[in-house]
């Protein structure tokens, strides 16, 4: 085995740049200027529905299994199982957050490749049964992109509607799981645009009648809201609820057909360490952190709606994530809306078109038959300061004001 | 008529929003668009300033997406 320390094998290859020949820059460095210009305000970070700051658990969970579990954890030597050790460590916590046995979970390189990797697996699993993945209209690109890759290798998808406000139609998905031929259902628990919670208590009955298995992607509720048992496999994200970008979890339960695509990429030890920490802290902290959320969620989504003329506030006002609003402004170019608010310091997402590379409206908003241009959605995190929803609510109406004037639209 | 070929969002529904007072209560309004946004945004326009959404067609002349609305109020 190469150590740092044996020189005379191998140099390290990661030294500081004070030591560098070449007198490089160092690839991290503390003194760098800051992203943003000095002139700005502080900056708010609302957009934990992509990925939340890292939590200090996860940080320090991160730091000791560095140094703890470096070592491939598949080798038969003292180092390799401690990192095994870790690794089963952290299934654990996962296991137990998601209420399924330790064994049934594994670490993917990202919640999209878990989405992915899971439906080829039921997909492959009950082929003999049949050829069609019935699938919520607005569930993750990486669930559709997977559905159409069905399709084009000969398979069936069906794509179940949803109303207003972003809820499944029961009817029209019981019909779709009982219509034979069913290999699959997908059915996302919470949506990552609108927030709204889909009723899977039903969804996971529905399936369990017709005998098909169910996969429920819960990358948006894992960490923040308790998810329905009723699932074959399950899959989630750890920078959702705090923990390190690049890892995803995939759940299959013992009994469900399956049948594994591709092995799954090692995913690095200290990562999935740091993310264990992260959901457990999260977990812990979930129904304190919900109560102070769900009514800074609401005094956003009334607040809006009140001081920001013709805008349209999207999804379950009700049953919906604690973390998550989402509202159109009418006549409003949603790319122009984001740039105003991030030079104000707000980081925020778009679902409009003319904020993503394809220029198609988010599928979601299409979907809902709600207004697709002049979007914004705000998640928040833990680090989330009442402040900065106050600095929020102060500045939204007057930016989007400015725009509307600039438009030449305050008339309409 | 209105022609919003090659206007993005939400320039279509604007120039739909400055035409539609102009034509008489009961007439309708076909729009133009070929941007994808066209086809949820003209519908939630007319549910949101309550006007009558007909519904999308292709288009007699071109075949692309014709959107038609009619005045209410």
């Amino acid at each position: 085995m190469v150590t740092a320390n044996d020189e005379t094998v191998r140099p390290a290859t990661v030294r500081p740049a004070d030591d560098d020949p070449d007198g490089r820059p160092p690839l991290v460095d503390d003194d760098r200027p800051p992203l943003v210009d000095d002139d700005r305000p502080p900056p708010v970070y609302l957009d934990a529905a992509s990925a939340a700051p890292l939590h200090p658990a996860a940080r320090q969970a991160l730091q000791a299994a560095l140094d703890d579990g470096w070592a491939d954890p598949d080798k038969l030597y003292g180092v390799s199982r401690r990192s095994r050790q870790l690794l089963e460590a952290a299934c654990a916590v996962i296991a137990e957050a998601i209420g399924c046995r330790t064994e049934e979970v594994t670490f993917t390189p990202g919640g999209a490749d878990a989405n992915r990797r899971g439906l080829l697996g039921l997909l492959r699993g009950r082929r003999r049964f049949g050829d069609a993945l019935v699938h919520s209209s607005i569930e993750h690109s990486s669930v559709l992109h997977t559905a159409a890759a069905h399709v084009a290798a000969g398979g069936r998808a069906v794509s179940v509607p949803v109303d207003r406000l972003g809820r499944l139609d029961l009817g029209a998905f019981r019909d779709a799981v009982t219509a034979g031929g069913v290999a699959a259902a997908a059915v996302m628990s919470a949506n990552h645009e609108v927030g709204t919670l889909q009723p899977l208590d039903e969804v996971a009955a529905l399936c369990a009648e017709a005998g098909v298995p169910l996969l429920v992607d819960a990358a948006q509720s894992v960490g923040r809201v308790p998810v329905p048992a009723g699932w074959s496999v399950l899959t989630a994200s750890a920078r959702k609820w705090g923990g390190p970008a690049g890892v995803g979890v995939l759940a299959v339960r013992a009994g469900v057909r399956y049948d594994a695509p591709d092995p799954v990429p090692p995913v690095p030890v200290p990562l999935a360490v740091a993310a264990a920490a992260a959901l457990r802290a999260a977990v812990a902290a979930a129904a304190a952190e919900a109560g102070r959320r769900v009514p800074r969620v609401d005094r956003i989504r009334t607040t809006v709606a009140a001081t920001v003329p013709d805008v349209e506030v999207v999804g379950d006002p009700v049953h919906r994530l604690p973390n998550l609003v989402t509202f159109s402004c009418l006549y409003v170019d949603g790319e122009a809306l984001l740039h105003a608010l991030d030079r104000r310091g707000f980081a925020v997402s778009s679902g409009s078109s003319c904020t993503s590379s394809t220029l198609d409206p988010s599928h979601v908003l299409v979907a809902m038959g709600v207004l697709s241009h002049g979007n914004v959605r705000v998640s928040l995190h833990r680090e989330t300061k009442q402040a900065d929803v106050d600095r929020f609510l102060a500045e939204l109406p007057g930016i989007v004001a400015a725009l509307r004037a600039q438009a030449g639209v305050t008339d309409l | 008529m209105l022609d919003c070929r090659g206007m993005r969002c939400p320039l279509p529904v604007i120039t739909l929003a400055r035409r539609l007072p102009q034509v008489p209560v009961g007439a309708v309004v076909r729009v133009l668009a070929d941007d994808p946004a066209a086809a949820v945004d003209i519908p939630a326009w007319c549910r949101l300033r309550d006007q009558e959404y007909l519904g999308a067609s292709p288009d007699t002349a071109d075949g692309g997406p014709a959107y038609d609305v009619r005045r209410r109020h």
